[in-house]
């Protein structure tokens, strides 16, 4: 049974039919990259699988259970987290607290707690803090040390995005849905994150579905390509199928300076 | 100048002394505003890093007494028009007693010429100040400031030096007991603060630095003393201010313990209440219904310390109340709605239809004083620490709340709703916790209220004292406890201090708000994070240092002002 099974999926906004009878599946441990010229509607896809959109029709099948009509809160507690195209995080606190509050879904002391920092609010406040600055050693030096304590809004943009990438690991996923994780970064930081995409799977043991534009990324990651133009699946593969179908060289073709961009 | 001349602050004001016989406090005023006006014309363009700093010159100055020159001949225009034509039938504070002041009883064009000058000159002299090293200027305008506080707050310091009994020292500064100052106690102030900032500079700062370099458990025990010192202090304040200073603090308390519940909706949550003022009034009219033998529909009379767990539900049903409408509402909306339920509260309070339970406009007399074991607290002086007892623990599970998953999820939530829901936190359950939280800890300010006041009437509980909380904490600084604190010493005990000024508490309010928001939109005493997102332009430009200087060790350099 695939971890992520969609059938049917429709969205429209007013007269626009951004998703339109999506069929797609994940399976666990699989990298799945899903391209498509601007506007193709796959941060639509993202929003309508972590609830933050409600599809029109359709059914989001996640291990087994229906996510349609669940909070976004109650879909990433199953074990989906996502990250922003246009970076969301929360711009005055601090590294840490941005991580930290990835945690909320997994602990559970009360306000009662809080006040009185009864002994298991006080563990309970150590072991995040500490799952936090576990999460923020994989990017190595990058987030370490004196970041914690900065606001992330003073971060680097290449940086921010490295948080972002952390916040929803320390929601405790299995699959991790990244929207354009390298966008606006130089080729070298591009490389890097390449790289570290690499090592979510084979040492965090993420499944991953990845949005993305810059090719390279795509072929150095993916185990399958998933291709959308205007709210339907053109063709997926592996990344040398789909870069050879015609339907997908027109799809860019039709609209230039895409590919790689 | 003219606004203020025009609204009659400088006639109610003229009475006053400052410093006897020859300073009197309207006049005072408008050619303070004058040195204001140089002053902030004066100041030299701020310093860029790497930049030789712009050095102040007669160029300052000149646009000081520019700026001086033009609120006098303002001022000299409005002398002319007052003599010229009667202008009491449109504004009524025009009267020929103004212009007697304005024009130091003066024919009207030498009166016109005197001002002209003498702002002029003030406005050149708040520019000046820029010239003079930092050290002068500080001792300075902390001299200055200091005999306009010790002549402007003369019932405070009488009652100080009365409460001491020194009350020679009364009869060396002023005139008598809140009379005006006297030339000789004016200028021993102001040389005795002028010899204390001169001492003092540069000693703050090293002092806070021998404290950080102690050795921790050394540092603790530093602070646990400051602490002790404190506390002693604060015991003897109600004793040694009296009645008025006290019944001013107790009141500045109710305040502050509002302020820091509204500062959790507000400054953590992101969740702007205008009806505040609701959970106030649940509190007092709590405690009254369960204390007062004059409650209409029931009166069980216990005493106000066993309604305390009573209000503390009936504040938490009305948090959930307020906040189960607005769940799914953000900013402007949820302002607005709240701002509904403030007014809903106190109209049902006032209702006909409601007076056998509330009493309506009767409101609830009789309620009895607060009473813990064999201590009964009447006056003000009693209650002065009750509510300071309070306002501690306000502030203690504020910062308790601030570092735990609660606080987290609040300042998510106020950063970015819909992200903070997407990465798990429980929106439903947010928004309601912080009501609850906030309400809690104004129902208990009200409750307070009840039983020192002895009664409640619905007409207390305007939308005004929910205006003036959420004012004392934009002014103070949102988020920031001792910026909250300080914004209710400051927005409540000065305009009662000051009898002359309590008229225009109101405006006083308004201008200090429009100061802030222009000057330092992160208040008096910010949290750290708020005025770094105030700033953020200083910061993006070290980010971009970043990217770019790639190659280079900049990595390794801490970004910014962090
Ligand atoms: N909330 C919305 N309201 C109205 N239209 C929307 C909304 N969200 C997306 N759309 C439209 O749906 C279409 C798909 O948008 P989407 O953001 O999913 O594209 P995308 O594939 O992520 O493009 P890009 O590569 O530019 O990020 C676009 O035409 C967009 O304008
Ligand atoms: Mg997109």
């Amino acid at each position: 049974m695939p971890m992520l099974e969609i059938q049917g999926l429709n969205k429209a906004f007013g007269g626009l039919r951004a998703i339109n009878g999506l069929e797609l599946h994940v399976d666990e441990g699989e990298v799945v990259s899903v391209i498509g010229p601007n506007g193709a509607g796959k941060t639509t896809f993202f929003n309508l699988v972590t609830g933050m959109e409600t599809p029109d029709e359709g059914s989001i099948v996640f291990d087994g259970q229906d996510v349609v009509g669940l909070r976004p809160n109650q879909i990433l507690k199953l074990g989906m987290a996502r990250t922003f195209q246009n970076v969301r995080l929360f711009p005055a606190m601090t590294v840490l607290e941005n991580v930290m509050v990835g945690q909320h879904s997994r602990t559970k002391a009360g306000l009662f707690g809080a006040v009185f920092k009864t002994p298991s609010q006080r563990r309970e406040e150590v072991e995040i803090e500490e799952r936090a600055k576990e999460v923020l050693s994989f990017f190595g030096t990058r987030l370490a040390g004196y970041r914690h304590d900065q606001l992330s809004m003073v971060l680097s943009y290449a940086n921010r995005r490295r948080l972002e990438i952390a916040r929803a690991m320390a929601t405790g996923p299995r699959l991790l849905l990244l929207d354009e994780p390298t966008a606006g970064m130089n080729p070298r930081e591009t490389i890097e994150l390449t790289e570290l995409i690499g090592r979510l799977r084979s040492e965090k043991g993420y499944t991953i579905v990845l949005i993305e534009h810059d090719m390279q990324v795509v072929r150095n990651v993916s185990d399958r390509v998933v291709v959308l133009d205007h709210g339907v699946k053109l063709t997926e593969g592996s990344y040398d199928e789909v870069s050879s179908n015609e339907k997908v060289i027109e799809a860019y073709l039709g609209r230039p300076a895409e590919l790689g961009a | 100048m003219v606004l203020v001349a025009a609204t009659g602050m400088v006639a109610t004001f003229q009475p006053r002394l400052v410093i006897d016989p020859i300073v009197p406090l309207g006049i005072l005023f408008l050619y303070l505003l004058a040195f204001a006006f140089g002053w902030m014309a004066g100041q030299p363009p701020a310093t860029l890093e790497g930049y030789e700093p712009a050095t102040a010159g007669s160029r300052n100055v000149l646009a000081g007494a520019l700026a001086g020159l033009l609120g006098g001949l303002c001022l000299g225009l409005l002398l002319i028009a007052i003599t010229v034509f009667d202008l009491r039938g449109v504004f009524i504070n025009m009267s020929p007693e103004l212009a007697e002041i304005l024009g130091f009883g003066l024919p009207v064009a030498a009166a016109v010429f005197v001002i002209a000058v003498a702002s002029a000159f003030m406005g050149a002299l708040g520019a000046g100040v820029h010239l003079l090293s930092r050290r002068v200027r500080r001792a300075l305008i902390g001299a200055l400031t200091a005999v306009i506080v010790f002549s402007v707050l003369t019932d405070l310091f009488g009652q100080l030096f009365a409460g001491l009994s020194l009350e020679p020292v009364i009869d060396f500064l002023y005139t008598g007991r809140g009379g005006a100052l006297t030339i000789i106690g004016s200028v021993v102030i102001f040389g005795a603060f002028i010899v204390l900032f001169w001492w003092m500079e540069g000693r703050d700062s090293t002092l806070r630095q021998r404290v950080q370099a102690m050795p921790k458990g050394q540092r603790s025990r530093w602070q646990i003393g400051a602490a002790l010192i404190i506390l002693v202090i604060l015991y003897f304040v109600p004793r040694i201010m009296g009645p008025f200073v006290s019944q001013i603090l107790v009141t500045a308390g109710i305040y502050l313990l509002m302020a820091l519940g509204l500062n959790i909706v507000v400054g953590y949550a992101g969740l702007l209440d205008l009806g505040y003022v609701a959970f106030f009034a649940v509190g007092a009219y709590t405690t009254a219904i369960l204390t007062s033998p004059q409650s209409p529909a029931f009166n069980p009379e216990i005493s106000v310390l066993a309604s305390l767990p009573f209000v503390m539900v009936a504040a938490a049903i009305a948090g959930i109340l307020v906040a189960t409408p607005v769940i799914r509402m953000r900013g402007d909306y949820l302002a607005i709605v709240t701002l509904g339920f403030g007014e809903i509260a106190r109209i049902l309070l006032n209702s006909e239809w409601l007076a056998p339970v509330f009493g309506g406009a009767q409101g609830i007399t009789n309620i009895p004083d607060l009473q813990i074991g064999p201590l009964t607290f009447s006056t003000p002086q009693d209650y002065f620490y009750p509510i300071f007892l309070f306002v501690l623990l306000a502030a203690y599970v504020t910062f308790a709340l601030q570092k735990s998953r609660w606080g987290r999820a609040w300042m998510a939530m106020r950063e970015d709703e819909s992200v903070a829901e997407a990465m798990g936190v429980n929106i439903v359950t947010a928004k309601l916790s912080a009501f609850v939280v906030g309400a809690i800890l104004a129902s208990f300010g009200g409750s307070l209220f009840a039983a020192q006041i002895g009664s409640v009437f619905p007409h207390t509980f305007d939308i005004v004292v929910s205006i003036t909380v959420l004012v004392i904490i934009i002014v103070g600084g949102m988020g920031s406890v001792p910026g909250v604190t300080l914004g209710a010493l400051v927005l409540i005990v000065l305009p009662n201090l000051l009898r002359e000024f309590s008229e225009y508490q109101f405006l006083f309010y308004g201008v200090l708000l429009i100061v802030m928001m222009l000057k330092r939109p992160e208040g008096f005493i910010p949290s750290k994070r708020r005025a770094q997102e105030l700033h953020t332009e200083e910061l993006s430009q070290d980010a971009w240092l970043e990217i770019y200087g790639e190659k280079g060790q900049a990595e390794q350099v801490p970004e910014g002002a962090v």
